[in-house]
């Protein structure tokens, strides 16, 4: 496979993403919008270009060389992806489309065969709708009540009611690490009152797993989701690891090829772990890319991504603030060190689709919306807000920037 | 590459700052027409009296607008109620089609109402005066749906009030 290169000091490595070099309206480029996707190094690229170029077959079916190969690297990526969440066992890893399809697997193999009418599920108000929507669905088809854990006014999760809220529970699903207000969950104090209380626990680590150090036995997750587009790898992968004897109880989500042992006329016999949840070919390039974002950041180290994250998160809020004074307020956390690397804001009343019109025009981009998280939007009381969020490429200059370009948006509407 | 100074057009800013017709009306008689923009939570409320009794035929005797969301909408939205108030509801409904075509022209082509006609057969015999600030938009193809939030939801309510009035 293809050589992946060894990243220099987190100061240097914007020049490792290739993107970054474009100029966007006669502008440096400023990418601020992370949170949403990542921008993808030239390892990754590199990775996904050579497996195209030199391996390229299905995988688990063919008896020749390439078909060795394009197995062995696709199983590669998931022992990668094992390693990287400090899964018990690759096995325990899903290869999944998204985090999206991850939540939905969960929902739907194990919600459908294990919960019935009337039964509870535990969700918090600052969830992505990847893990609210899911829910929704099952309460309608089949009875299953949902609860909410509330928010503070700093935007931490309100656990005055746990005991109560998690009495009789199944499941608690639980984001990690908000994408609008950037909160970090602490979650497994969480995991172990919801354990106490009988349920499993559901973590959407979407925005946690490319910026902090996960170890899914650590934090006493019984399901953990992720996304590969969100940590320098390409679109179209995403992982569920779950508790082995969980995924060897529950039946099979997509039926089709791959998942089988044997198909007959009056039915079949799922195929075992992992492959029992993966009908159909998977997304190979994309799990090999995948592969080669954690060697990066393996290589930056998870703890000098969040250390660098930190300190940038830092500069933003207190060099903003010094700058505009109270007209530029930050949802969620005032500590820097409660938070990750994505900062929601108001600014001056402005509209947050103009706010990122004007930046586009410095070449900045933000985020403006409601970020999927309508339920969260209705709790803060507003139609949508501007997001910024920094990543390993980002540095005090883009922050710099972003401020520039909020003073033109003043200029222009105030 | 389109300027901001294509989207955010001075009179779109007046309009912005000092939007007219706001507040509301009650209801009834006035209809009360809700819009939503899902993709950025823009929401619009329309207070629409509709006089049924003018020579010219129905007509729109007075709006009010509520509602929030980013600039363009809310300046197209108060853009959008003074050209349409006083109007008939034949003149307000060929405003609104000639109004879309400015917007975008593929759109109706790719939605097969269009027939091909092309902008200037849309605007023939309507004067948009004003609302042609609000051009620049299509160069930001994200923005037109703020820009034509409120007139989907005017054109909404009209269609609904003739339907009403088959049935």
């Amino acid at each position: 496979m293809s050589t992946i290169h060894a990243p220099g000091p987190l100061a240097r490595l914007r020049t490792d993403f290739p993107i970054l070099g474009r100029r966007i309206n006669g502008k440096r480029l400023v990418y601020l919008d992370s949170a949403a996707t990542a921008q993808k190094p030239q390892a990754v690229l590199d990775a996904l270009d050579d497996y195209y170029k030199e391996h390229n077959a299905n995988v688990h079916r063919g008896v020749y060389t390439l078909a060795e190969e394009a197995t062995a690297a696709y199983e590669e990526a998931r022992a990668k992806t094992a390693r990287f969440i400090n899964a018990p066992s690759p096995r325990e890893v899903i290869f999944t489309r998204s985090t999206t399809e991850a939540t939905n697997l969960v929902a739907h193999a194990w919600g459908r065969s294990t919960l019935t009418a009337g039964d509870i599920i535990v969700l918090t108000h600052m969830e992505h709708h990847a893990n609210v929507v899911p829910w929704h669905m099952l309460a309608a088809e089949r009875g299953v009540q949902l609860r909410w854990i509330p928010l503070t006014p700093d935007g931490h999760l309100d656990l005055t009611d746990l005991p109560r809220l998690l009495e009789g529970a199944k499941l608690l699903g639980v984001t990690a690490v908000s994408n609008v207000l950037g909160t970090i969950n602490d979650i497994a104090p969480l995991a172990e009152a919801a354990h106490a209380a009988g349920a499993l626990v559901l973590v959407d680590a979407a925005q946690a797993a490319p910026h902090l150090t996960i170890d899914v036995t650590a934090l006493g997750a019984d399901f953990l989701a992720f996304s590969g587009h969100k940590m320098l790898g390409p679109t179209g992968i995403g992982a569920l690891w779950a508790r082995r004897e969980l995924l060897e109880a529950m039946p099979p989500f997509l039926g089709g090829g791959e998942m089988i042992t044997d198909v007959r006329l009056d039915g079949f016999t799922p195929t075992e772990l992992p492959w029992k949840f993966e009908a159909g070919t998977p997304p190979i390039a994309e799990a090999v890319g995948l592969g080669a974002a954690i060697d990066y950041l393996q290589g930056v180290g998870m703890d000098a991504v969040r250390a660098h994250e930190l300190s940038l998160t830092a500069y933003a809020l207190s060099s903003l603030v010094e700058r505009f004074g109270d007209r530029f307020r930050v949802h969620g956390p005032a500590d820097p060190a409660e938070r990750s690397g994505v900062v929601s804001f108001e600014f001056a009343d402005v509209h947050p689709h103009d706010i990122a019109q004007v930046l586009d025009s410095e070449g900045v981009c933000v985020r403006a919306g409601h970020h999927c998280a309508k339920p969260l939007m209705r709790v803060l009381g507003v139609a949508a807000t501007a997001r910024a969020s920094f990543y390993v490429y980002n540095d005090e200059d883009d922050v710099d920037a972003l401020g520039d370009a909020l003073t033109s948006v003043e200029k222009m509407f105030c | 590459m389109a300027g901001l100074e294509d989207l955010y057009r001075e009179i779109i800013l007046d309009h912005y700052r000092s939007p007219r017709n706001r507040g509301e009306l009650p209801v009834p008689p006035a209809r009360k027409l809700e819009g939503f923009n899902p993709l950025c939570g823009d929401e619009i409320v329309l207070y629409v009296d509709v006089d049924d009794g003018t020579p010219e035929g129905a007509a729109i005797s007075d709006i009010r607008i509520g509602g929030q969301g980013c600039s363009i909408s809310q300046a197209s939205s108060s853009m959008m109620g003074a050209a349409v108030r006083g109007k008939t509801v034949a003149e307000a409904r060929k405003l609104i089609r000639a109004f879309k075509a400015l917007m975008s022209i593929h759109e109706s082509r790719l939605e097969g109402d269009g027939d091909g006609e092309d902008l200037a057969a849309e605007l023939e015999g309507v004067k948009l005066g004003d609302l042609e600030a609000l051009q620049g938009v299509v160069k930001f193809p994200v923005r037109i749906k703020c820009a034509t939030l409120a007139w989907n939801t005017l054109a909404q309510g009209l269609d609904e009030d003739a339907s009403e009035a088959a049935s």
